[in-house]
């Protein structure tokens, strides 16, 4: 049998309880264990962020932690920021701008980009695509996401 | 690609941890980050029959100034030191090669000793280390021991970490007050590994080359100091960088990989390190 | 506003795609989310060598390993699922040698699946292929030309290792050549590369002995395709397979192919009776996802004192796998590159010779934009080097040679039919987008402060939307008419459903626009499904450019057909003829006044619960199924220009991307904001190809790259911003009048860098047309490093 702990941590708000073998990686564990399906599985070699969630504030490499890691964590996906609501501008943005094709980098790239306009107030253009440097897109070429993006700073920057 | 099978346990202390290091040796492997260990445990090229993790070894992440000295922390997270105002003031290096390590959602994980502790030769830290003659605390069962960073790094992925040591912390010893930092790599896409990078410091004083250390990574097994380019550089005015350039030649062996030669990364060594030669020259 | 014959909005207008909020809010179904009772999760051993007999396999640890349910040889799996042979019966001259699911007594490539474990957990199944025990012999390795010509035969069979030989020739080259005032030759090496998909290939196979029926969901383009290709090679009646291909993480091309690890889940399921599913890691799609040009190519172009270019010739050496890929054969990318060189230009000699050849690599198959970057990047590489020794502008001499526009319609010296293209028009536009004597001051300027800026233009052409001509008479069970259904729902919403697939481009939303134009309500009014064999009317999925094409012009038929049942039961109802009436914004209305009768959803309930309300011999036909097919004319042709404008460090050999351009002409467009976004994600996908992306095999025929690591693809930091705009000349062999374009990007981009690249080194009197052109080849092209 193989080595397996009991976790408990919080995903999207919830108290999780499970028993997971300990060398379940934490975006397997989403998946699997939990039905988020949301978080997707590219690489499993952390480069090209289509697993990344928000693990304690942070985004996070979910194929890069094993669960039993995340044991007392505070876990948020791409279902948990979506239905708070705190993705809605970059998500509109998105969807009228094109900023998506198949959708599978998506969730990641969202969670990416809320992370960077969480600690820039008024990045530009080169600022965005740095920041997104990590997470691979096939579809999009990167411009209409960098568009999107800029299209919600720009919505802050002039209302609030 | 599923990591192989593995013992996990949690170190609750550093005790815990030290005992389980004498007890186990090289079956078993310090988890703080993960960042470079698990993709190479996915990989299944690392297989450690027993994971430490030390995540929880809370006191290991501190960054303070300890007199004329910046000590960092082995668990100290790349984001952290990256926002760390003691770094910046007294380490001004680290900082500046920081943003070129990765991507942010490794950096928030990712440690400054797991760094150092992995010696992937591309790697940025392990030549800042070098650089600022960082001094390596070690611990073990045994007790405590310092290895200077110039006989730390022994090769690709090997360190003078022993199998039953933990690395506690990178000792820094401050640097002259005009000391000037240099860092620079060469990579084809923001986050990856180098092709050639120098780290470096340099005083100019009076107009000359003074206390120059000139480490370059990404081009052999481990990040290598060019003592000859040093050597011919040191007392002049930088105007002609050649010898220093031409002293590469015995300075560095460099390794090639299917897509970059060695050949390559030697002529971007010497290009780098012209264009250091031309920044410290104009500031 | 509706009619019969003309379209309004929503089509041509920029729409989003309908995909796109459940996406956005991580709520897509990918195949890997959709789960089954009692699954089994699959792994495989796969040949450490490129070439090498299998002397025995030994299993009885893996069979006993915690977790495992099944273990299975080559030889398990083809009891269960026949080999197939990529010929294609237009190419007769085409020999291929019969490709298993599983490598049965030898291993003909690095990476080629060997052994099957099944267990409970991915996990467990990697370990237990760690504890098969295979003893090898290792067999001389075929991993370049000058050996595949003249060495040992991959398949004795055959009798060497040419799998396709042509010429396609016109006029008189030698003559041509003989009398030129000029000849520019050159080599080009084209790196393999492969697709790469964000979501690796994945299937879940479903077999149920109860029934002899398979259920496979798939990330696949064509759900029709595989479903005759698991019923005919497993052995399963064709109408008790089913085929799901839900949402799709990317495609371009990659997942129209069979791959042997897939269908082998297949056979593995109906001998466990069990659902078994596959995902290939990222290590296992760099070597065995189908790989792409592989190309060494001499070619050489001939120009009068003038710069007329009077011929061309073209010597292709194309590098594939051990196998000619199935279903569809390997054959297009060459075929492709010998009919499509020159293909801008007036000259009327030409020869291409096109020599197929296997190798010990992974197999190639058809990647985004078959052979026409080569093309693209071939000529135009030659003609910028023949403007550079003629002293003339490249853009001059692109003009003195374009095909005008009362040279169509035209048979290309290729053989390729072009009703009308646009070469002038698209030229003129670029050269306004991206200010060309601006850019050509700044590179002026620049170049004597020491900075090497370069600017590259590439014309292509486009084939897309492929007839079934090509298929039927190939011999081949690929669908390329499309069908398409359409059902008013009793409260007046709109389900259609395509024989066509959308993996990201946006070909729902294409016929979202055009049914719901044709029906006169909103598009959020009308919903799209796709991909599932057993549901879709019958068609091709999605492939070379066709998805507006064919599945548009389908769904205007069927939409058409719906809109004249619905207001011929209207006209019933309310005694009028029914060419007064139309419909609009949810209603039907009366022509003359305007004014509307009753509501689309008021039709539809009296269809759907009450049709008494009809005449007797008046049945209300709410659901419609239309069938399209193109007939005689083998491909719908685009064409394009794109340019490039590019920094080159010749100190370090890094090229730093500045700006791109393209102007397209793809028909009507019926969605301009996704197909500006299909063309900017195929120009970066056609980026990596030319400066970042290779697959490398060592000598021996190992690949050396198979993570993220070492094998680069475009990321967001080193890409340009890309400016598109379209010329709009429609066909007129459809009523939509669209071509297709998902292409486009990729099929320009290379050539535009290479030649912006070619432009930057020129003051160093270097050149280099060797992909991709990575700092090790720019410095040694510079001589900086010998």
């Amino acid at each position: 049998m193989e080595d397996a702990l009991d976790i408990e941590l919080t995903v999207n708000g919830a108290r999780v309880a499970r028993r997971v073998p300990v060398r379940r990686n934490l975006v397997d564990f989403l998946r699997q264990d939990l039905g988020l399906t949301g978080s997707h599985v590219g690489c499993e070699h952390g480069a090209c962020g289509a697993c990344t969630v928000v693990v304690d504030g942070a985004v996070v490499r979910g194929c890069l932690m094993f669960a039993v890691q995340a044991d007392g964590a505070v876990v948020e996906t791409i279902e948990g920021a979506s239905e708070s609501g705190r993705l809605k501008p970059l998500q509109d943005a998105f969807h009228a701008r094109a900023a998506l094709q198949c959708g599978f980098c998506t969730p990641g790239m969202l969670l990416t980009a809320a992370a960077l306009l969480a600690r820039e107030a008024a990045p530009d253009r080169a600022t965005i695509r740095e920041a997104l440097s990590g997470n691979f897109c096939r579809c999009t070429g990167y411009q209409a996401i960098v568009d999107a993006i800029e299209t919600v700073v720009n919505k802050d920057g002039g209302n609030d | 690609m599923k990591s192989a099978p593995f013992q996990y346990r949690r170190m609750e202390t550093l005790d815990e941890l030290l005992g389980a290091l004498a007890a186990h040796g090289e079956a078993a492997s310090i988890i703080a980050g993960g960042q470079s260990l698990v993709p190479l445990m996915n990989l299944r090229m690392a297989r450690p029959e027993l994971l430490l993790d030390i995540n929880r070894l809370t006191e290991l992440s501190a960054i303070r100034v300890e007199g004329d000295t910046l000590v960092i922390g082995a668990l100290a997270r790349h984001a952290e030191v990256l926002q760390s105002e003691a770094v910046r003031r007294h380490a001004p290096l680290i900082a500046a090669a920081l943003p070129h390590v990765a991507h942010e959602a490794i950096r928030n994980r990712g440690t400054f000793g797991g760094s150092v502790s992995l010696a992937d030769p591309a790697a940025e830290l392990p030549a800042c280390c070098l650089v600022l003659e960082a001094r390596l605390e070690l611990a073990s069962l045994a007790g405590r021991r310092f290895v200077n960073a110039a006989d730390y790094f022994l090769g690709s992925y090997e360190t003078a970490r022993k199998d039953d040591e933990v690395l506690l912390a990178a000792h820094i010893p401050a640097l002259q007050a005009d000391a000037v930092p240099y860092f620079q790599e060469l990579s084809r896409r923001r986050g990856d590994y180098a092709l050639a990078g120098l780290a470096a410091h340099a005083r100019v004083a009076g107009g000359r080359f003074d206390d120059l250390r000139l480490v370059f990574f990404g081009v052999e097994d481990r990040p290598v100091r060019a003592m000859g380019a040093e050597a011919a550089l040191a007392g002049t005015d930088g105007t002609d960088a050649a010898a220093a350039i031409a002293a590469l030649d015995t300075d560095l062996e460099p390794i090639g990989d299917p897509q970059t030669s060695a050949e390559a990364r030697r002529h971007l060594a010497g290009v780098l390190l012209r264009r250091a030669v031309a920044h410290w020259t104009e500031a | 506003m509706t009619d019969g014959s003309g379209l309004g909005a929503p089509v041509g207008i920029d729409t989003p795609s309908p995909r796109s909020p459940r996406l956005l809010a991580g709520r897509g179904r990918y195949t890997d989310d959709v789960a089954a009772a009692r699954v089994t999760h699959a792994a495989y051993l796969r040949s450490p060598y490129a070439h090498a007999r299998i002397v025995s396999i030994e299993m009885s640890e893996a069979r006993k390993a915690p977790g495992v349910v099944l273990v299975a040889t080559g030889a398990d799996i083809a009891r269960h699922c026949r080999s197939w042979c990529g010929t294609h019966d237009l190419f007769p001259a085409l020999v291929a040698a019969a490709q298993p699911a599983l490598a049965v007594d030898r291993a003909c490539w690095h990476g080629e699946p060997v052994v099957a474990v099944v267990a409970e957990t991915r996990a467990e199944a990697e370990d237990a292929v760690e504890l098969i025990v295979v003893e090898w012999e290792e067999l001389p390795a075929v991993t370049d030309a000058e050996t595949a010509l003249s060495g040992p035969a991959i398949h004795e069979d055959l009798g060497g290792n040419i799998g396709f030989e042509t010429t396609v020739e016109a006029g008189d080259v030698e003559k041509a050549f003989a009398a030129a005032h000029l000849i520019v030759e050159e080599r080009f090496h084209f790196g393999r590369h492969t697709g790469v998909s964000l979501e690796p290939r994945t299937i879940l196979a479903d077999y149920n002995p109860a029934e002899d029926s398979l259920l496979v969901h798939q990330s696949h383009q064509t759900p029709h395709q595989q479903q005759d290709l698991f019923a005919r090679l497993l052995g399963i009646p064709e109408h008790k397979v089913r085929v799901v291909c839900p949402d799709v993480g990317g495609a371009f091309g990659l997942k129209h192919h069979l791959h042997g690890d897939e269908i082998a889940v297949c056979a593995l399921s109906r001998m466990l009776g069990r659902p078994v599913k596959f995902v290939a890691d990222r290590l296992e799609s760099f070597l065995t996802d189908i790989h792409c040009r592989d190309h060494e190519i001499t070619a050489r172009m001939a120009l009068t004192a003038e710069g007329d270019i009077t011929a061309m010739a073209v010597e292709d050496l194309f590098l594939i796998g051990p196998y000619s890929q199935y279903p569809r054969s390997s054959v297009a990318e060459g075929n492709q590159i010998a009919r499509l060189c020159g293909a801008p230009y007036r000259h009327r000699d030409y020869r291409a010779h096109l020599r197929m050849l296997y190798q010990n690599k992974n197999l190639i198959g058809h990647i985004r934009s078959v052979g026409h970057p080569l093309a693209a990047a071939v000529t135009d590489g030659l003609l910028d080097r023949a403007a550079g020794k003629l002293g003339r502008d490249p853009v001059e001499l692109r003009r003195r040679n374009y095909l005008a526009d009362d040279d169509f319609p035209l048979t290309s010296p290729g053989g390729i039919e072009f009703e009308k293209l646009s070469f002038h028009a698209c030229l003129d536009r670029i050269l306004e987008m991206m200010d060309r004597p601006a850019l050509l001051a700044e590179q002026a300027r620049l170049r004597e402060q020491g900075i090497y800026r370069g600017i590259g233009l590439a014309t292509f052409v486009e084939l897309t939307a492929i007839g079934p001509e090509y298929y039927g008479g190939g011999g081949q069970h690929i669908s390329a008419q499309e069908g398409c259904l359409v059902r008013l729902e009793p409260s007046g919403m709109v389900r259609c459903m395509t024989g066509v697939t959308d993996q990201g481009q946006g070909i729902d939303a294409g016929i979202q626009q055009v049914v719901a134009s044709v029906l006169g309500v909103p598009v959020e009014d009308v919903r799209v499904e796709s991909g599932d064999s057993e549901m879709s009317p019958y068609g091709g999925g999605s492939w070379g450019s066709r998805g507006a094409v064919l599945g548009g012009e389908t769904a205007l038929r069927a939409a058409r057909t719906l809109r004249g049942n619905v207001l011929e039961l209207a006209a019933a109802l309310m005694q009028c003829d029914a060419s007064a009436l139309d419909l609009r914004d949810r209603n039907i209305i009366d022509v003359q006044s305007g004014q509307a009768r009753m509501t689309l959803g008021e039709l539809a309930a009296t269809g759907h619960f009450k049709p008494y309300s009809f005449p007797k011999d008046l049945q209300p036909a709410l659901a419609v199924v239309e069938h399209y097919a193109s007939r005689d004319r083998l491909f719908l042709a685009g064409n394009g220009i794109q340019a490039s404008y590019l920094e080159v460090d010749p100190e370090t050999g890094f090229v730093d991307l500045l700006g791109h351009w393209v102007v397209h002409d793809a028909g009507r467009l019926l969605n301009p904001l996704l197909v500006k976004e299909q063309v900017r994600g195929g120009v970066v996908q056609g980026i990596g190809g030319v400066l970042f992306e290779e697959c490398l095999y060592s000598p021996e025929g190992q690949m050396q790259n198979g993570t993220f690591a070492d094998y680069l693809v475009p990321m967001a930091a080193e890409m340009p911003d890309i400016e598109v705009d379209h010329i709009e000349t429609p066909t007129a062999t459809s009523e939509l009048g669209t071509k297709g374009a998902g292409e486009a990007g990729t099929a320009g981009a290379m050539g535009a860098v290479l030649n912006a690249i070619n432009d930057a080194l020129m003051p160093f009197d270097a050149r280099i047309y060797e992909t991709p052109c990575t700092p090790d080849r720019i410095l040694r092209a510079l001589g900086k490093i010998a």
